[in-house]
C-alpha cells in the first residue's frame, strides 16, 4: 500500500494514499464531525459540516470528499474552522422545527449532538421565512416530517443506489427544495417497499417508523385481551444496542425477562416460526425438483424483497415461496394451535410482533395473511419500539436476568437463529434438506459460503448426486443484479435467498440507530451477525427438524409439511403491484 | 399525488412515437435526462405525469429523478398553455401601479394560479417582468393583444372577448 506524509493539526503522519481527508484524520485519532456524509452511500460532500483547512487551498475544504495528498498540512479545529460549522448549523437551523422535546431521536439525533458540540442553540441569526411542510404519514410503515430534515440525502442515496428503488428525491431548488416522492404524490402511493433503509440512514426525526406501542400499551392494559408476543431472530442481536450495550451483544434471555414484566401473557420466540419455515420450505423446494416445479425456488421471508419482487419484478412470483415468512407463521400458530392448547378464543388473541423491518408492519395487513379468519399478526413492532416501551414502563434493561421464552412455541433450533443475517435461511434450509435428501447426518452443519457481507454469494452444493446451484443476496440493487442476470440467461439458479436490507434482517430498516460516525468506521453488520453465529454455535439443536416442539406440532395438529392443513395456515399468495401511482 | 393541471391530458400517438424516437437514438447518451425533456417539452409543449413517465421508462430512471430535474429548472413548464396565454407584468413600474392586485384578480376570475391553465384550456396566466410598455402602466398582454392604463373594472370585458 502506497502511503503519503501529511500534517494534521501540526502532527505528522503518514496514512494510505488516496484515502479522504476524513478517513486519514480517523485513523490518526482525529474526529471530524460529518452530518451527510455516510461512507459508500452518500459522499457529496454538500452539508460543509466536516471542513477544514488546508494550508495554502484557497477556501476550507470539506474532509469527507477531499483527498490527501503528499506534504499536505491539515486543521481540524481552528476558529475559521468552528466559526464555519457553526454558521452552517444555523442555516440548518433556520429551515428546521427545533422541535426536539418528545421527537423520537432526541438524544440520538446527530443534528442535535452537533448543535450541542457547537453551542448552538435556538438562534435568530438566520430567522425569516420557513416552509411549513404536512407530514406524510400514509403509508403504513414509516412517516416523514420535513419540518425536521436537513436535505443531507442520505435517505435518497440508500433508497436509489443500495436499493435501486428511488422513490423518493429531492423536488424543487433553491429555498423549496425538499425530499418527496414524484409528483408530490404520498408515500403510500408510491412503489415504496417499505423496508426502511431510510430510517436508519437519516440523521434527525425527519423519518421515522410508524409507533404501533400505543395500541400494544392499549391491548397489555385491557383484561379481555390475551396478548401474546413473538420475536425475531436477530432483534435478539441488537436490543442491546438501546441500553448502551456493546454491538454484537446476545441479549435473549433479558429481552425474555423484559416481555414478561411489560405484561405480555406469552412470550413466544419467532425462531420457532423460522424452524416451521424451514420444515415447509424444504419440503417445497424438494417438491418442487420432484414434480418439475418452478425453479429456481425463492425464499419469501424478508416482506419488502416480496414487495420488491411483485412490483419490479413480477415475472419472478411464480418463483416466489408460498411459504408465509416466520412472522406471519408464528401468527397464524398462535391463533390455531396455541389457542387451542390454551383453550383462548382466537378472537380475544392480540397477536404482537417485534421484528428489525418496517416492513413488517405492510405485511401484517397484506391479503391472505389471516389463516384463522382474524390476522395472523396484528401489531408488528421495531425493535426501536420495544425499547421505548421499555424505557417508559422503567425496566432497568441490562440489570435484567435472563429467563426463557414460554413453551409450545419457545423452542428452537440454531438454524433458526441465523435467518437473521443474509445467508441464514439458505444455511438452515440446506442443513434440512441435505439430510432429508441424503437420509444421513451431516458431519459439518455450517455453510461457509453462504456466510458474510458480500452482496451477492453463489455456490454449487452436490447433494445426493444432484448438483443443487445456490444464490444469496441482499440488498435490493444486488437482487436486481441477480434477477436481471437469470432473465438474459446469463445465471441458472436452483434456490436463492434474497434479502431485501443490505446483510439481511441484522440491518434491517427497524433496527437500533447508529450514527453515521460510528457506522462511517465500524461494520455493524459484521458484528450484529457473530452474535447470531455464536448462538447458534451454542445450541446442542441446530437443524430445524430436529425441534422437538415443531414435531410434536406436526404429530399433534398439522399432519405432513405441505399437508393440506399445514398449507391453509402456513402458506399465502402474492400479486403483481403497479409500478406507476 | 399533487394535481398540477386540471387540463385532461391530450397527447397524440403521433406525438409519442416523435418522443420514443427520440429517447430510442439517445437513451445511451451520458445525462440524457435534460435534452429528453426539453425535446418532450417541445413536442408537448409540458412535462405532465403522462409524459415524464414515457421519458423514465425508456431512460430505465425512477419517475422521481426526471420529476426532480423537471421541478429543478425554471425552463420546464408542469402545466400546459391555455390558447390565450394571459400575461401580467408585475415589473417595477406596474407593480408600483396596482397589477398584483390585477394579476390576484384574474386568478380569482379564472380560478387558477398563475403559472396554471384553466381546465376547457382556453387560458393560462403567468407573471412577466417588463414588456417596455412602462407608460401604460399597469399592463397585461393575451397572446399579442395588448391591454394599458388597467383598473381592474374593465377586465369582464376584456376576457369576455375571447
Amino acid at each position: 500500500m502506497s502511503t503519503v506524509n501529511i500534517k494534521i493539526n501540526n502532527v505528522p503522519y503518514e496514512v494510505a494514499a488516496g484515502s479522504t481527508i476524513l478517513e486519514a484524520a480517523h485513523a490518526a485519532g482525529v474526529e471530524i464531525p460529518t452530518l451527510c456524509y455516510l461512507k459508500e452511500i452518500n459522499e457529496i460532500g454538500a452539508c460543509r459540516i466536516c471542513v477544514v483547512e488546508v494550508k495554502g487551498a484557497r477556501s476550507l475544504v470539506t474532509a469527507c470528499v477531499y483527498p490527501v495528498n503528499d506534504g499536505m498540512e491539515i486543521f481540524t479545529n481552528t476558529p475559521k474552522v468552528q466559526a464555519a460549522r457553526k454558521t452552517n448549523l444555523e442555516l440548518i437551523l433556520s429551515t428546521h422545527n427545533q422541535d426536539c422535546l418528545s421527537c423520537v431521536r432526541s438524544t440520538n439525533c446527530e443534528l442535535q449532538k452537533m448543535c450541542r458540540d457547537y453551542g448552538v442553540s435556538h438562534t435568530d441569526r438566520f430567522a425569516g421565512s420557513r416552509v411549513e411542510y404536512a407530514i406524510d404519514d400514509s403509508a403504513p410503515h414509516m412517516y416523514r416530517d420535513n419540518n425536521k430534515c436537513i436535505l443531507c440525502r442520505r435517505c435518497v442515496a440508500v433508497c436509489k443506489h443500495t436499493q435501486g428503488i428511488g422513490v423518493i428525491g429531492a423536488n424543487e431548488r433553491g429555498f423549496d427544495t425538499h425530499i418527496a416522492c414524484a409528483f408530490e404524490a404520498n408515500l403510500a402511493d408510491s412503489p415504496c417497499i417499505s423496508c426502511g433503509q431510510c430510517i436508519v440512514a437519516c440523521p434527525t426525526g425527519a423519518l421515522g417508523e410508524k409507533d404501533d406501542t400505543d395500541k400494544v400499551w392499549a391491548a397489555l392494559s385491557d383484561p379481555t385481551k390475551h396478548v401474546v408476543v413473538q420475536t425475531a431472530p436477530s432483534v435478539r442481536a441488537t436490543l442491546g444496542e438501546c441500553f448502551g450495550m456493546p454491538i454484537g451483544t446476545d441479549v435473549e434471555g433479558k429481552m425474555a425477562a423484559a416481555l414478561r414484566r411489560l405484561g405480555f401473557d406469552r412470550v413466544f420466540d419467532t425462531d420457532f416460526g423460522a424452524d416451521l419455515t424451514i420444515m415447509e420450505e424444504a419440503n417445497e423446494f424438494l417438491s418442487r425438483v420432484k414434480n418439475g416445479g418452478k425453479l429456481p425456488l425463492i425464499t419469501s421471508c424478508s416482506p419488502g424483497w416480496v414487495k420488491y419482487c411483485e412490483t419490479y419484478h413480477p415475472e419472478f412470483i411464480d418463483n416466489l415461496s408460498s411459504c408465509k415468512s416466520p412472522q406471519q407463521m408464528t401468527g397464524a400458530i398462535i391463533k390455531s394451535y396455541y389457542a387451542e392448547k390454551a383453550g383462548v378464543d382466537p378472537q380475544s388473541i392480540v397477536s404482537v410482533s417485534v421484528m428489525p423491518c418496517t416492513a413488517k408492519k405492510f405485511e401484517v395487513g397484506r391479503d391472505d395473511q389471516d389463516a384463522n379468519g382474524t390476522p395472523d399478526v396484528d401489531i408488528a413492532l421495531t425493535t426501536r419500539e420495544l425499547a421505548r416501551m421499555i424505557e417508559r414502563a422503567g425496566i432497568n434493561f441490562t440489570a435484567l436476568p435472563n429467563e426463557g421464552f414460554d413453551s409450545l412455541m419457545g423452542e428452537s433450533t440454531g438454524a433458526a437463529v441465523i435467518f437473521g443475517a443474509t445467508g441464514g435461511v439458505m444455511e438452515a434450509a440446506l442443513r434440512t434438506a441435505v439430510e432429508t435428501l441424503t437420509g444421513e447426518t451431516l458431519p459439518s452443519v455450517e455453510f461457509s459460503d453462504v456466510r458474510g457481507m458480500d452482496g451477492v454469494k453463489e455456490k454449487t452444493y452436490n447433494v445426493a448426486g444432484m448438483d443443487v446451484r445456490v444464490c444469496v443476496a441482499s440488498g435490493l440493487a444486488n437482487v436486481d443484479k441477480v434477477l436481471n442476470a437469470i432473465n438474459a440467461g446469463e445465471k441458472q439458479y436452483d434456490f436463492i435467498e434474497f434479502m431485501a436490507c443490505p446483510g439481511g434482517c441484522i440491518n434491517g430498516g427497524g433496527q437500533p440507530l447508529q450514527p453515521a460516525s460510528l457506522r462511517n468506521f465500524n461494520d455493524i453488520r459484521t458484528l450484529r451477525a457473530e452474535a447470531l453465529y455464536a448462538n447458534d454455535a451454542a445450541k446442542t439443536l441446530r437443524k430445524s427438524h430436529e425441534n422437538v416442539e415443531i414435531k410434536k406440532l406436526y404429530d399433534e395438529y398439522l399432519g405432513e409439511p405441505g399437508g393440506h392443513k399445514a398449507h391453509h395456515l402456513l402458506h399465502t399468495t402474492y400479486v403483481k403491484r403497479e409500478r406507476n401511482f | 399525488m399533487r394535481r398540477f393541471s386540471t387540463v385532461p391530458f391530450k397527447g397524440t400517438p403521433a406525438q409519442e412515437a416523435e418522443l420514443k424516437a427520440w429517447l430510442e437514438e439517445h437513451k445511451s447518451m451520458p445525462g440524457a435526462a435534460m435534452p429528453a425533456l426539453q425535446k418532450a417539452q417541445e413536442i408537448y409543449g409540458y412535462l405532465p405525469i403522462e409524459v415524464q413517465r414515457i421519458v423514465a421508462d425508456a431512460l430505465g430512471k425512477p419517475l422521481e429523478e426526471i420529476y426532480g430535474i423537471s421541478t429543478f429548472y425554471s425552463q420546464f413548464s408542469l402545466t400546459p398553455k391555455g390558447q390565450y396565454k394571459i400575461s401580467v407584468c408585475l415589473g417595477t413600474a406596474c407593480y408600483v401601479k396596482g397589477s398584483g392586485k390585477i394579476y390576484e384578480t384574474i386568478e380569482k376570475k379564472l380560478g387558477i394560479k398563475g403559472g396554471e391553465c384553466t381546465a376547457d384550456g382556453k387560458f393560462s396566466l403567468d407573471a412577466c417582468r417588463c414588456i417596455g410598455a412602462c407608460g401604460l402602466a399597469p399592463v397585461m398582454t393575451i397572446n399579442d393583444d395588448v391591454y394599458g392604463r388597467l383598473t381592474g373594472d374593465e377586465l369582464d370585458d376584456i376576457l369576455a372577448k375571447y
